[in-house]
């Protein structure tokens, strides 16, 4: 039992992104309106967000910017253990805004096909295609 | 097709929790993603760079590729979202009513067929669909839109010693000018930031950065390894790296603050430019 609780404690975090992802996902492919497909683009995408964070955590260290880095308390020893892993936060903090990009450009198309089919509903505008 | 969905989300949900099984525990400091490089950033960033905020450094220096490229991406969707809209819309004609504002007395003019009032101060031009924005939203901003941009240059150039650095304050900037656009109106945020001007300033940003990767490729190092910039800057080559990560991420600043701008604009108006969808 308590083997159990140990490992739902070390893993739950993975288990709340899988579901995030998964949320995500269902709205890419079941659902109809496009923007509700953008919308699920978005969770997933945040789901990665906060997967890669969770994967920079260490227990006991601070974030990632070195204490005393100049002047005159400045020690040179640095620990790694004492600070968490860039290296996550690195990849998402140019994947946050290249999401922002991405998403304009989604909502750009989204409108482009607005204006020629007046609907966002996808069986809507395959019928139309289909008629032509 | 829902239910094929759900099968999917499913299976694969089931897939992805029997595989994290074998993932490190949550905030176990020997876990892989730990081990082999980040050691090296968190030891070495500051003997090599001179650069405290490890994110920083990491990202305009060890892995200035990427960014560099990540910018690249970003000026694209900008320009995606220009073609798209924008580009299309130039066909159609100018409406041929006209209405222009008088600032100080607030009288509406119609002007048909096609006349226009030469810009001046004393009159600005408004779409049939102009509502007076509201008094205390529009003063509210004002006074607010100055300290948000202070505050970003502070997170572009403080990005050396304290969360931040270009991308956070190119979008911080970027937010206050559509927060104008949001308060006042599209026109209002046009007139103060051109498109032609944000088309510019996103290139001239990836430019930036390029640029200065090519300059050290000039001055005989190896492309974006800025201690080449140490002779330009007559400092060590340590402090030239800090200080070329400092010029890279001015250049991502502008490109992110453009691009957030110009995708604004484009997207909240259909590419109309004008009030509304």
């Amino acid at each position: 039992m308590t083997d159990l609780i140990s490992t739902v404690i070390a893993k739950y975090n993975y288990w709340i992104y899988i579901t995030l992802m998964m949320i995500g996902l269902y709205a890419m492919i079941a659902k109809n309106n496009l923007v509700k497909k953008i919308v699920g683009m978005n969770i997933f995408q945040t789901a990665i967000i906060l997967f890669y964070v969770s994967i920079g955590v260490k227990k006991g260290a601070t974030i990632p910017i070195l204490e005393h880095g100049h002047g005159p308390d400045a020690h040179h020893v640095v620990h790694a253990v004492d600070y968490i892993n860039p290296l996550p936060h690195v990849l998402m903090l140019t994947a946050i805004v290249v999401g922002v990009a991405t998403l304009g450009v989604a909502l750009a198309l989204a409108i482009r096909i607005y204006n020629n089919y007046n609907t966002l509903e996808e069986d809507e505008i395959l019928a139309q295609i289909r008629e032509k | 097709m829902k239910i094929i969905g759900l099968i999917i989300v499913v299976v694969t949900g089931a897939l992805l929790i029997y595989a994290a099984a074998d993932f490190p525990a949550w905030s176990d400091p020997a876990s892989p993603a730990s081990t082999y490089l980040s050691p090296h950033f968190i030891e070495k960033t500051m003997e090599e760079t001179s650069v405290p905020n490890i994110v920083t450094a990491v990202l305009a220096d060890y892995r200035g590729f990427d960014t560099m490229f990540e910018t690249t991406v970003i000026f694209s969707a900008g320009v995606v979202c220009f073609f798209l809209l924008r580009i299309s819309r130039r066909e159609e004609e100018e409406p041929e009513t006209r209405y222009y504002r008088h600032v100080l007395t607030g009288v509406t003019i119609q002007l048909k067929e096609g006349y226009k009032i030469p810009p001046s101060d004393d009159f600005e031009r408004i779409d049939a669909a102009w509502t007076p924005p509201d008094l205390i939203i529009k003063t509210g901003c004002r006074i607010l839109i100055p300290f948000v941009q202070l505050f970003a240059l502070y997170v572009i150039a403080h990005g050396h010693h304290s969360p931040g650095g270009g991308f956070q304050g190119g979008v911080i900037l970027g937010a206050s000018i559509i927060l104008l656009a949001i308060s006042h109106d599209l026109r209002t945020a046009v007139r103060r930031m051109s498109e032609k001007l944000m088309a510019i300033l996103c290139a001239v940003g990836v430019f930036i950065y390029a640029g200065t990767g090519a300059l050290c490729l000039l001055l005989k190092l190896n492309f974006l390894d800025y201690s080449a910039l140490a002779e330009v800057l007559h400092v060590d080559p340590i402090t030239a790296r800090s200080h070329g990560i400092l010029i890279v991420e001015i250049g991502v600043g502008i490109a992110v603050m453009a691009t957030m701008i110009w995708i604004y604009n484009n997207v909240s108006s259909a590419g109309r430019y004008r009030q509304g969808l």
